[in-house]
């Protein structure tokens, strides 16, 4: 019954701990959110396996999305996607209006820009979540203002759908 | 009816694997970036005295715990309260010492190493260590300085997983010049 401000203490640990051994530059940031995209990615994957063990199977690509959008949501941040958009051709944007890893941050524009280093861990959740399910993708996010009306736009873009068995 | 409460049950299991495998996740990462076992067990200890110092006010906002007036009160509420609402286990306290400044937490089964190994090039490391960090850096923040380190750990084979936690000294309160 692990709770979420321990899994917010831990989340925010692990990104200053990773920042910290790292220099200063552009380099090293693309090299730190890489390591947390992984970390992420090594979570996701377990954690799907764990969940959807008992589920039904899925129907198509958009049946993933919204179990993504909904239950995976709901039990990794207590709440579903404020909106899902597709151009129903392999883009899949997910906005996330209240974003829990960054409502205990200042709101405004003054730490916008670390806003990614906060997201890298969550984009690698889901990726690794839908790698595990069968769809190779790319997720990316984006922060449009902190915290309260935070808009996180994933952008999945999917590459290729190994065959479902 | 019940399907929502078992969906309830399920997703607060969940959350914990992902506080695990979360934890795991960090170990690995930590591994690879430091040479030896015990660079790793320092500096889970420093994260873990990061996040302690924090989690003390979310623990004391939430549980309304009152000032503890002595060690054993202090391990009580640790045992009984903290572990409970942060990882939902409730260890035992056991093996106080005649002066009553030490005592054992022992901990049945250990959350964080639900589907954990260690392989043998690891023998020294302490997996859950920032579990002392953060018992360390909690009870600072409440004027007690302690000392925790795990004596027994089921990952190396001992049956139960035992922190031993000794009382140094109560810290006086050392406001800086011109505050209150």
């Amino acid at each position: 019954m692990a709770d979420e401000a321990l899994f917010l203490l831990l989340h925010n640990e692990m990104v200053s701990g990773v920042y910290k051994s790292a220099e200063q530059g552009e380099v090293e940031n693309g090299r730190c959110i890489t390591k947390l995209e992984n970390m992420g990615f090594r979570v996701g994957q377990g954690l799907i396996e764990r969940f959807t063990k008992d589920t039904a199977r899925f129907k198509d690509e958009l049946d993933i999305m919204k179990f993504i959008c909904k239950d995976f949501w709901t039990t990794v941040f207590k709440k579903q996607i404020d909106n899902l958009r597709t151009n129903h051709q392999g883009i899949y944007v997910l906005q996330d209006n209240k974003f829990r890893l960054l409502t205990q941050m200042s709101s405004g524009k003054q730490y916008l820009e670390h806003a990614s280093k906060y997201l890298a861990f969550t984009c690698g959740l889901i990726r690794g979540g839908l790698s595990n399910l069968g769809i190779k993708s790319i997720v990316t996010a984006e922060v449009s203002s902190m915290p309260a009306y935070v808009q996180i736009q994933k952008k999945i873009y999917l590459l290729a759908r190994k065959e479902n068995k | 009816m019940s399907r929502q409460a078992n969906r309830g049950a399920e997703s607060k299991k969940m959350s914990s694997e992902l506080f695990t495998l979360t934890y795991g996740a960090l170990v690995t990462q930590l591994c690879k970036d430091y040479e030896n076992d015990e660079d790793v067990n320092k500096q889970l200890d420093k994260m873990g005295y990061n996040i302690g110092v924090r989690l003390i006010e979310d623990f004391l906002a939430r549980s309304n715990v009152g000032r503890c007036h002595d060690f054993r009160e202090t391990a009580d509420v640790i045992a009984k309260v903290a572990f409970k609402m942060y990882l939902g286990i409730t260890p035992s306290i056991t093996n106080w010492s005649p002066a009553g400044d030490e005592f054992s937490l022992i901990l049945e089964n250990n959350p964080l190493v639900d589907f954990v190994e260690l392989p043998d090039n690891h023998s020294s490391l302490i997996y859950s260590n920032l579990l002392c960090g953060v018992l360390r850096g909690a009870l600072e923040m409440v004027q007690m300085a302690v000392e925790a380190k795990f004596v027994q750990d089921t990952l190396k084979g001992d049956g139960v997983t035992e922190i031993r936690m000794r009382f140094i000294r109560r810290i006086e309160d050392n406001l800086p010049a011109g505050e209150e």
